[in-house]
């Protein structure tokens, strides 16, 4: 059975100009101990989606799912309370800007075990060791001394560092990784994200990177949702999916990475993601897709099955090439 | 179509050409704190730079955040005179007593900044922010030529003439950058500073602005300061290469040296950070220890030895000198043919 299953997610935000659809009939299943990686640009919705599921998006979104199960606990049904009990156990999250997801005024120790309080039955003191325990986790030297730093002494990848701790407090079966290493350095990145993944192996944690990052989902996660305008184009194996892209956004994205340019130019994908107002017909790529002809503008695409990367499109790519016959099978 | 230098000055190209800017041991200190009795601490944020800029090539400058790129750019475009050292551009010397109010010496640097929703007046259309430079720098050019070079240039960066009249709110990320680069170039500049010019875009965007800014530089033969996080884009678009760490360049020369056989230990180990977009490739990671010092407490002898595999009691001692020719590094222990050659295996 699988850890966490969204079917049919869409989020709409209220606004003054009118709904705005963020996410758009998306499908998330995460098995116990998986680790994936939603990837897209800004406005595809990948961090809504992942905060609806959280319950961490304002009051002028509707959530809306088909199924949203976590842990055989249909999320949807539960109250408020109920579900209290899971979002920060069982579910953690850490977010991009380690510097302002932390309180300034409350020290770091204080944070960690105010999850601890909240969520275990321990006492002060087995809770204060469980602190020192967990910042010695995530690698922070002279842990029991850094629990009374206040976040404005700690530095970007340490501040990071005792977000992830506050995460882990619990042994949560799932963390979301929103961005979790944009705001850092390169070498700070390389030590955040092996200090994730080998925590992810030893916990036996499933854990979904939410990034834009190509090189970090490909030196990080097993399988990769791609997100496009709200959409979920294409979900595949890590080597596949750098291998052989089905949906043509997907193509167009790794093909404009410089490190595969081979000449003073890279490939563009002309035109920009479409807004509230613009928003196409048919498939939503289909303005800026080279391959796109009168049926991606005017008909909404169809999901290809698992061997085509459950690509959302009428002529999904194999090895580049738009199968544009009819009987479009594996 | 026709160029966007109407001042009669051909645009140079080929690196037969001279350097436009030259600039030896360019340090920038600034004091913080102090007081009545307290002497104030004196932050290294640039420490002896030397480089020369070439019209129609692109020095990189890459390294992490305190590492004294966005200090560099402030001296090279004249915002802050450097503390010691020379910098000189297009044969005029700009000496610690500071840039002069040379206009003609100021318009001949400009600058790009990483956030274009930062970078530009909300409250004025695209066209009064293109036309500005002039006004102030060219009161003698009449209006309607103002206007005139202004639509010009927008034609020049990929806009449409009906943006003339528009807002920066009503552009994405890519379309603000493109006006940023077009008011950098409404002086006819030949030195380009361009500050993280692609890293608030998405990626699909980020290939449009980088493709721009070669056109340019081969219509216009501008010289180009690039500074980056990133190493892949410099890979793609860079000439010459400088690492800086903590103030002080480590290593420079040109791209392909610096890639493919690196010779200070940081700009390896900086290779082996940067994340490959290809999930096959197995590489052997070179973890750095630690994190970067502040500046205000910037360890003696070279900077990076408290993170260095290699380092010994001399690195600690004092800064290594610079060695080597056109590819120069400060290392007592510099890398070997063997470990460059895993460091090649190991490049994005």
């Amino acid at each position: 059975m699988p850890l966490l299953e969204i079917r049919n997610l869409s989020v709409d935000f209220a606004t003054a100009s009118g709904r705005f659809r963020a996410v758009d009939g998306v499908d998330v299943t995460v098995e116990p101990g998986d680790l994936m990686a939603i990837v897209g640009e800004s406005g595809s919705g990948k961090s809504v989606s992942m905060l609806a599921l959280m319950g961490l998006l304002p009051w002028t979104a509707t959530v809306t799912a088909d199924k949203m199960e976590f842990d055989g606990q249909d999320l949807r049904s539960l109250s408020a309370r109920a579900k209290r009990q899971i979002i920060g156990r069982d579910i953690s999250m850490i977010f991009q800007e380690p510097m302002s997801s932390l309180n300034p005024c409350f020290t770091v120790g204080f944070q960690i075990k105010e999850s601890l309080k909240l969520h275990t039955s321990l006492d002060r003191r087995q809770r204060q060791d469980r602190a020192v325990e967990l910042l010695e986790l995530v690698g922070i030297p002279d842990p029991a001394k850094r629990l009374n730093a206040f976040p404005h002494q700690l530095s970007g990848g340490m501040s990071q560092r005792a977000m992830i701790a506050i995460a882990l407090a619990c042994q949560p079966k799932l963390l979301i990784a929103d961005e979790p290493t944009t705001a850092l350095d390169v070498t700070i990145q390389a030590q955040i994200l092996e200090l994730l993944t080998g925590l992810q192996q030893t916990a036996g944690m499933a854990m979904i990177l939410i990034t834009h990052d190509m090189g970090v989902v490909a030196e990080t996660v097993r399988r990769v949702s791609v997100q496009y305008a709200g959409q979920k184009v294409e979900e595949q194996p890590v080597e596949d999916l750098f291998d052989d892209p089905h949906h043509p956004y997907t193509a167009a994205l790794l093909a404009a990475l410089p490190e595969r340019a081979t000449g003073k130019h890279l490939p563009t994908i002309k035109g920009v993601v479409p807004g509230q107002f613009d928003r196409p017909q048919g498939c939503l790529f289909s303005p800026r897709c080279a391959f796109a002809d009168e049926r991606c503008r005017t008909i909404v695409p169809p999901r290809q099955p698992q061997a085509l990367g459950q690509a959302l499109c009428h002529y999904p790519l194999i090895d580049g090439v738009p199968q544009k016959s009819q009987e479009v099978t594996a | 179509m026709s160029t966007a230098n109407p001042s009669g000055t051909s645009p140079e190209t080929g690196p037969t050409t001279g350097p436009i800017l030259t600039a030896s041991h360019l340090t920038r200190h600034y004091e913080i704190g102090g007081g009545a009795f307290k002497k104030p601490a004196v932050v290294r944020a640039l420490n002896g730079a030397s480089f020369t800029l070439t019209p129609g090539r692109t020095l990189a400058v890459v390294g992490e955040s305190g590492c004294g790129k966005s200090t560099l750019a402030r001296v090279v475009t004249m915002i802050e005179p450097p503390t010691e050292g020379e910098l000189s551009i297009g044969g005029k010397l700009i000496g610690p007593e500071g840039a002069s109010r040379d206009r003609d010496l100021r318009s001949m640097v400009q600058i790009v900044f990483q956030d274009p929703y930062g970078s530009l007046n909300p409250r004025q259309t695209i066209g009064a922010t293109l036309m500005e430079p002039l006004k102030l720098n060219r009161p003698e050019v009449k209006a309607e030529e103002r206007e005139a070079r202004a639509r010009e240039m927008l034609e020049l960066v990929g806009l449409r003439p009906e943006h003339f009249e528009r807002y920066p709110h009503m552009f994405s990320g890519g379309q603000r950058q493109r006006v940023a680069v077009a008011r950098a170039l409404m002086l006819d500049p030949k030195i380009l500073v361009l500050d993280e010019p692609v890293s608030a875009l998405d990626l699909s965007i980020q290939s449009q602005i980088l493709n721009l800014l070669v056109d340019l530089q081969d219509r216009l033969g501008l010289a180009y300061l690039f500074i980056s996080h990133d190493l892949s884009v410099v890979r793609h678009l860079a000439d010459d290469v400088m690492v800086m760490y903590l103030g002080r360049p480590v290593e420079q020369g040109p791209k392909e040296d610096v890639f493919a056989h690196p010779r200070h230990p940081y700009t390896r180990s900086l290779l082996s950070a940067t994340p490959v977009a290809d999930p096959r490739r197995k590489r052997n990671r070179i973890k750095l220890e630690g994190e970067l010092p502040s500046p205000l407490a910037a360890p003696p002898g070279c900077p990076f030895n408290p993170r260095c595999w290699k380092a010994t009691a001399e690195c600690r001692e004092a800064f290594p000198p610079y060695e080597g020719g056109v590819h120069s590094y400060a290392c007592y222990h510099p890398l070997d043919a063997d470990e460059t050659m895993e460091a090649l295996a190991d490049a994005p």
